[in-house]
Order: C-alpha cells, then structure tokens, then sequence
C-alpha cells in the first residue's frame, strides 16, 4: 500500500486572501482593481455593496464576508411567493407591513450586524432590521407593496447571508422561555433586601435599648412592608414547585426551602405584630435573592442553540411538484405518494422515492455522517434525507414524509412519550433525609420544651425549622453545576441544562458512533490499493494516472490529483472521454487507461456495489486495483478510548465492517464492536443496555443516531461548526474538544464531589445554629450573621474550586 | 424624630424611583440582548465621522 497523504504538499503561504471572505484564492484571476476575490460570487457582494456605497462593511472587520452559495435563487425561493408560506414564516402582518424573524447561522462579526441593519439602503421596501447577534436572528420590518419575502430572501442569501427556513420554522411556535420574570424577581428581592438591611441595622448596633421603642416599631413595620412583595412574588416559584411535588407524593429541594421561608416569614410577623420584637424579615429576604441570584446562575442557556432539532430541521418547507409539463410549488404537507418531485442541487430528498430520471449523487451526511456521495440511477430507490449533488433530478415518492425510512425513527416510542424527569437529581434525593430530619429535630425540641417549659415550645420548634433551612444546601447545587456548565462552554462543550452535568457523573457506558464521530469527514486519506498480487503504482503509472485525471472536474479526480505527488510529471492525452457517473477513459501513448466505478472498469458485475469509497484503475484492460478514500480518524481518538478505560465501550456503526481491524487496535474488547447497525439498531441497543442496568452516554452525530442519543441516558452530539448542524441531543461538543471528553467526564464527578464538600460545610453551620434554636434562644442577630454566612461560605467555596480545578481541562493536549 | 422619619421617606422615595426604573427595563426587553446594542453604538458614531469627512 502507498499511503499518499504524506506526500500532499503544503499549499504556499503566499497565496493572498479573498478580499471578501478570507478565503484563499487560487490565483489572481477575479479581482477589482486591487482587491483579489476567491470567487464571482464574492466579487458580485462586493459591487453590489460598493455601488450602494456600503463599504464601510470592510472597514469593521478584515474579510468579513461569508462566500455565497451559487445556486439558481429564482428557482429556489419560488415557495416564498406563496401567501400561505409567507403567512406561516411571518411574525406578524398588517395591512400595509410584515414582520419577519429570520434565523442567520452565518452571523458573526460585527461587519455582519452592520450589513443586516443597512439592509434598506438596499431594498427601499425594507424599512428596518434589527440584529441579535447572540441569537444570531435578525428581525426585518418591510412594506407589501414595495418588496416581497421572496426578494428579501434572495437578497439576504446574495450577500451570503442566507436564512433558515425550514419545516421546523413553521411547525414550532418559536419558544421565548423568557428570563424576564427571573429579572423582576430578583429586582424586586434585590430592592427590598437592600432597604431592609438598611432598616434592620439600628436594631442590631442598639445592644442596652439605645435604640427609641418608636422607632424600632417603625422600622419593624417597614421590615413588613419590604417583605410582603419578596414573599408573594419572587419565592412564588418555590411554593408552586413544592406543592407540585406534594402532590406527587414525593420531597423536592423545594419542599424544605418553602417550609423554611414560610416559617420564617410567618413566625417574623408574629413576633412583629402580637410581640413587638423585631423579627426575621431581613434573614427571610436576603434568603430569598440568595435562592433567585442561584436559579440565575444555574439557568444559563446557549439561545443560540438548538437542543431539540429532529429531522424537520433539515427539511425543506415545500418542494417542486410535476405535473405532466407544468411545474408548481407545494407545501411539503400536502405531498401525496405517488407524486413526481423535482429535485435539484443541493436540495434534501424529503420522502423515500424512486429516481425516474436523471444522475442521482446522493449525499447521506445528514443521515449517516459519509459524505462521500453515492451514485443512483433510474429505477433506484432513494431515503429521505439524502441530498442530491449535481444536476436536477425527477424522483416518485414511494411513501409519505412521516413514514420514510428515516423519519419514521421519530414515530417510535422514544419520540412520542413524554420525557419524564430522568434522574434523581443530587439535592432532590437529599432533600427527603433533610426534610424528615429537620421536621424530627424540631418535635424533639418542641418535646423537650413542652415538659421544661411550655411557653418555649413554638419559639424552639420553629427556630430549628428556620436555621435548618436548606439554604446553603440549595445554594451549592447551582453555583456548582452553573459554574462548571460555564467552564464547559468555553471548551466547546455545551449542555443543555446542569442536569445533563449530574448525569454524566454516573455514566458507567459509552457508545461511540464511527463515521463522522471518532472519524473526522473532513479529512479524507486516499491510499492506493493494488489488485490482490500486484505492485504498487510505478512512477510511470502514477504519471498516465495524473495526466488523466487532470482533465476530469469530478471531486473525486480532484481528490486523486491532490494527492499524487508533485514531481510526477503530465502528459496531454491522444484521447480522452469522461462518462458520466461512471468514469474515465483516455489513451496516452498508446496505453489505454480507464478511471472509475469498479463495474464500469472492469465490466466484472461483482464490482457493482462499491462506488464512493474506491476509484478502480485498470491500464490496458488489466486492473491494477483502486484509489480507496476514507475519512481519518480524529486526532487524540487513541489516547481518548485509552483515558477511558474504566467505562464499557461500545462501537456502534452503520458502515460495514471493514474497518474492524483498525478499530481492533484502539477497543479492547472486540465483540463490542458492532457493524452494519440502522438506526433503529442502534436504539434498541441503548435499551438493551439500560435495561441491563447501565447508564448509557451515547456519542454520535448524524440524523441516524437521533433515536439513540434520545434514548441514552445523556446524548452528546459531536459537531464540526456548532451552529449549523445537531440533532435532538443533551450535549454538543465541538469536534476540536472531542479528545477531551475523558477530562469532561472526570470534571463532572469532580464537581458532584465539590457540591458534597458544600453540603458538609453547610451542615456544619447548621449545627452550631441548632445548638442555638433547640435552646429556643435565636436571636435575629444570629440568624442574620449565621445565614447569609454559611450561604456565601458554600457559593465561595463552590465558585473557586471549580474555576481553580476546571482550568486544567484540556490543558497540556492542545 | 421627625427628620428621622422624612429622611426615610425620601431614601425609599429614591428607591422605589430606581426600582420602577428596572422594572420598566426589563419590561421593555432591555435584557434581552445585551450584546448588539454594545457594537451598535460604534457603528452610528462612525458612520456620521466617515459622512461628515466625505
């Protein structure tokens, strides 16, 4: 075998930057005045925003543009003239304006924002837009009668910003979980504790009665006033979730959390109105902003990714239907078996089908990962989610959308029940000891109290019931987990919540997915296979090889070009004919070299099947053998697999297994590799071993594994380019991050064991605070010291391990 | 006494003035993307640079 990766030579440097978007130029061709663009597609953003006098676009950033797709847009928005579409994408329309929100995963820099906010210096119909950048949305205001969606549409994807318009647009009623709330909360809590202290401090420093009893009056009323909107409006949340879990017969972290607040504040009014002493309020409020000031940290979220994409994601919203002759557009809904669909370049087959006419090169990277595409031709049957790269092709839906192959994944169990709450999470299973223990600590005051003396009893029952509130136990869990979420995204690995953070700790089984997870699809070896008994490729051969395949603009004689050593010199062919989705054929020097599918090659109808993966190569009939190209595993896999070696590891893919023997080399184990796996295979197996009692963290990232990673008991999706491609999942880790999934791992026990530590140190402040309740002699001063002491002691602690521990991640591999 | 009192009405005063200041922020969506307003602001600034030079 020649392994002819190493012998690719790396491209000059001196090569100069597309002025548009960065990109390299391969020569100096397209270009204006000074300025050198990699593509026509470039330079024509580029005039346009010059003659619109818009240049201040390449002021704000270097190469800030994104290269445009060079597709027929006419064609391809024609479903945006339809009224009803456009009815489905708006926001919102009136008589005269339409409101659109696009979603533009290809903003990102601030030359982008500028562009989309200048938009109606390009379109006079477009009277304003607005970006957000961290959404990466842009929401366009325009008049009906002067532009269209249509011509938005075309414009926005000229200048290379194109928009997602897709099924899952439409179906969805775009979620805005807004924050707001926890805003106003916290605002409010924030206010009032502020003020309170301000008003309770007198109390405190009067030690002997300094302090005027009018006034101590007044500022224990204040005290009320201050509290009334903490209690009935910010701690709302937590009496709704403990009744909720009361309900349920069972003790969530905020069943002890209410009890403690309402404790406090009902016992503080009490001990206001009936016994003129100053009460709790300001312990009750400062507690309170302690708990939201948590939920804060614990809810950050990514908005600018998407956890929950099925496959209506990748689909379009209508597609082209024929009808005889006429061609017309319809909502992908509405399509009917039996329906003949056009489909062209670049557009996603959106039921299975069969091919009536045309070349079909199908791309089945969404569905598999491989994106070496596979040739069809007429009579073929076709999966949805494939795409068609090359020219237009006329296909028959076989079956409806909903019933494909590949959809109907999302018809099974997994998909349509309802997710209940996974796991226990840590605080909630301690919250039932803590709850009953505090409830037993306090009776036995209040006992002990009702035979030494009774007029103690409500004092001491409901003093253990205040201090012993979980506050510092609440406390750990978000500042913890919220911490280390952070930690995580800013090593490409973003979860969804800090749940999935828990449940990672206790992962005892890893299931990888092969191609496009432990492989990487963008870099692909080609190495050259020699017939069984033949040599390897002499200089001369390589050279009738090159020479041929120069002339060919098939990616895959690209691909072979490239990577025939440099040295090696051409000749001009005497003939040379190029069959479509077939191969090569040429004569050089009398010798007759043909390129291509193995079957066209050889004629040998055994040859049939493995076209995408091998270019066969036979000279003067004889075959030599082929170019096999297949993607390269990810950097770091190696040493992954060997770091992970206290977890069972599975193999699970789609692909044949010929690539067993390698694989052999990083898994140990080899019967848990398994090959040839369909989606639906790859789900069962995740049942198979949860049921056997493990909990499953599921690897993987094509649409093939969507069931999978749904079933697992956390999912992970790996991605190229975060913002364009995942589906449903827990997790999704950046591909540059994947050989440090091991160090995420460990980080996520370590943090389960830090929020342990917070809990001991908490229940040590607890301690010293019941030695004060049960004696039934807690005075506010201590309650106010104590508390808010031990809450700040935890979320320090909490705060600075992980911060200092996490800075190791990925340390020392990059 | 008395000053004591109207010392404090008037810092609640200034408080609650603050409070409802927030409250109609967020209302008013201030908090929702906290990022693009902060690039915003450069662009307008030197746009008017760039025409007033031109």
């Amino acid at each position: 075998m020649t392994d002819l990766t190493d012998q690719i030579k790396p491209v000059a440097a001196t090569k100069t930057a597309c002025y548009h978007c960065g990109l390299e130029c391969k020569n100096d061709d397209i270009a204006i005045v000074d300025k050198v663009f990699c593509c026509n597609g470039c330079k024509m953003v580029f005039e346009l925003l010059d003659t619109n006098d818009l240049c201040q676009y390449y002021d704000l950033n270097e190469n800030p543009g994104t290269t445009p797709p060079e597709a027929a847009f006419d064609k391809k928005y024609g479903y945006l003239d339809d009224p009803k579409v456009v009815e489905q994408i708006r926001d919102f329309s009136d008589e005269t304006h339409t409101k659109v929100i696009f979603t533009i995963p290809s903003i990102h820099c601030s030359s982008c924002i500028w562009i989309l906010e200048s938009l109606y210096r390009l379109d006079s119909g477009i009277s304003q837009s607005r970006t957000n950048y961290v959404k990466k949305q842009v929401t366009v205001t325009y008049q009906n009668a002067e532009t269209s969606l249509r011509k938005i549409v075309m414009l926005l994807a000229s200048l290379g910003y194109e928009p997602e318009i897709n099924l899952e647009t439409v179906s969805k009623k775009v979620r805005q979980k807004s924050r707001r709330s926890l805003y106003l909360k916290l605002g409010i809590a924030g206010f009032s504790l502020g003020n309170s202290m301000l008003v309770s401090l007198p109390e405190y420093l009067s030690e002997g009665g300094s302090l005027a009893p009018e006034h101590a009056r007044l500022f224990a009323w204040l005290n009320i006033a201050l509290a009334l909107p903490v209690f009935f409006y910010s701690a709302r949340d937590y009496f709704i979730s403990a009744w909720g879990s009361l309900r349920h017969r069972s003790l969530n972290i905020d069943v002890p959390i209410a009890l403690g607040i309402t404790t406090l504040f009902v016992r503080s009014l009490v001990d206001i109105i009936f016994l003129s002493g100053p009460g709790w309020m300001d312990s009750f409020i400062g507690f309170v902003f302690l708990l939201l000031l948590g939920k804060l940290f614990q809810e950050k979220t990514y908005q600018n990714l998407s956890f929950d994409r099925d496959f209506k994601s990748y689909f379009p919203l209508s597609v082209v239907r024929k009808q005889g002759r006429e061609e017309e557009t319809v909502a992908l809904a509405r399509l009917n078996v039996g329906d003949r669909i056009v489909i062209r370049n670049n557009e996603i087959i959106p039921a299975d089908s069969i091919l009536i006419n045309g070349d079909g090169w199908i791309d089945y990277s969404f569905v598999t990962g491989e994106s070496a595409p596979v040739l069809k031709s007429n009579g073929d049957k076709l999966f949805a989610g494939g795409k068609q790269a090359g020219g237009a092709i006329e296909i028959d839906v076989v079956k409806e959308v909903s019933q494909s192959y590949l959809t109907q994944l999302w018809n099974d169990d997994t998909f349509t029940k309802h997710s209940a709450t996974r796991m226990d999470t840590i605080a909630n299973s301690i919250s039932k000891y803590f709850t009953f223990g505090v409830l037993a600590i306090a009776s036995a005051a209040g006992l002990y109290w009702w035979f030494h003396d009774p007029a103690l009893i409500i004092n001491a029952f409901t003093s253990v019931l205040i201090i012993a509130c979980p506050c510092a136990l609440a406390l750990s869990v978000p500042f913890t987990l919220g911490n280390t979420l952070r930690i995580f995204g800013h090593r490409e690995f973003y979860l969804k919540n800090t749940a999935v953070i828990e449940a990672l700790a206790k992962i005892s089984t890893i299931i990888f997915d092969k191609t496009g997870t432990l492989t990487d699809t963008s870099r692909t070896a080609i190495e050259f296979v020699p017939t069984a008994g033949a040599a390897d490729l002499s200089n001369s051969e390589m050279e009738l090889v090159k020479s041929v395949v120069r002339h060919s603009t098939h990616p895959l004689s690209r691909r072979i070009y490239e990577a025939l050593p440099v040295h090696i010199p051409i000749t001009e062919p005497d003939k040379y004919d190029e069959i479509t989705g077939k191969g090569l054929e040429a004569e050089i020097g009398g010798q007759t070299i043909r390129l291509g599918s193995p079957y066209f090659v050889s004629g040998d109808l055994d040859d049939q099947n493995y076209w995408g993966t091998t270019v066969a190569l036979s000279i003067d009939g004889e075959k030599r053998g082929g170019f096999s190209i297949h993607s390269e595993y990810r950097s770091g896999v190696r040493q992954l697999i060997a770091a992970l070696k206290n977890y069972r590891l599975w193999l699970l893919s789609g692909d044949n297994d010929s690539e067993r023997k390698r694989l052999c080399n990083f898994f140990t184990k080899d019967d848990r590799l398994l090959f040839n796996q369909s989606s639906f295979d790859k789900l069962d197996k995740v049942k198979e071993l949860q049921s056997a009692g493990e909990t499953v963290l599921m690897v993987g990232d094509g649409l093939n594994d969507a069931g999978a990673l749904k079933q697992s008991t956390v999912g992970l999706s790996i991605s190229e380019d975060i913002n364009t491609f995942s589906p449903a999942c827990d997790g999704i880790l950046g591909a540059g991050h994947f050989r440090h999934l091991s160090e995420f791992l460990r980080f996520s026990k370590t943090s389960m064991t830090i929020i342990k530590i917070s809990f001991g140190i908490s229940f040590l402040y607890n301690l010293i605070g019941l030695t004060f309740a049960v004696q039934g002699v807690l005075s506010p001063l201590i309650s106010a010291i104590l508390m808010p002491l031990s809450s700040i002691t935890v979320v320090v602690f909490a705060t600075v391990t992980t911060n200092l521990l996490g800075r190791k991640i990925g340390r020392g591999l990059v | 006494m008395s000053a004591l009192i109207v010392l404090i009405a008037a810092s609640l005063m200034v408080a609650v003035g603050f409070l409802i200041a927030f409250i109609w922020a967020v209302k008013n969506g201030q908090f929702e993307d906290t990022h693009t307003p902060a690039i915003r602001m450069l662009f307008s600034s030197r746009r008017k640079n760039t025409e007033n030079s031109s």
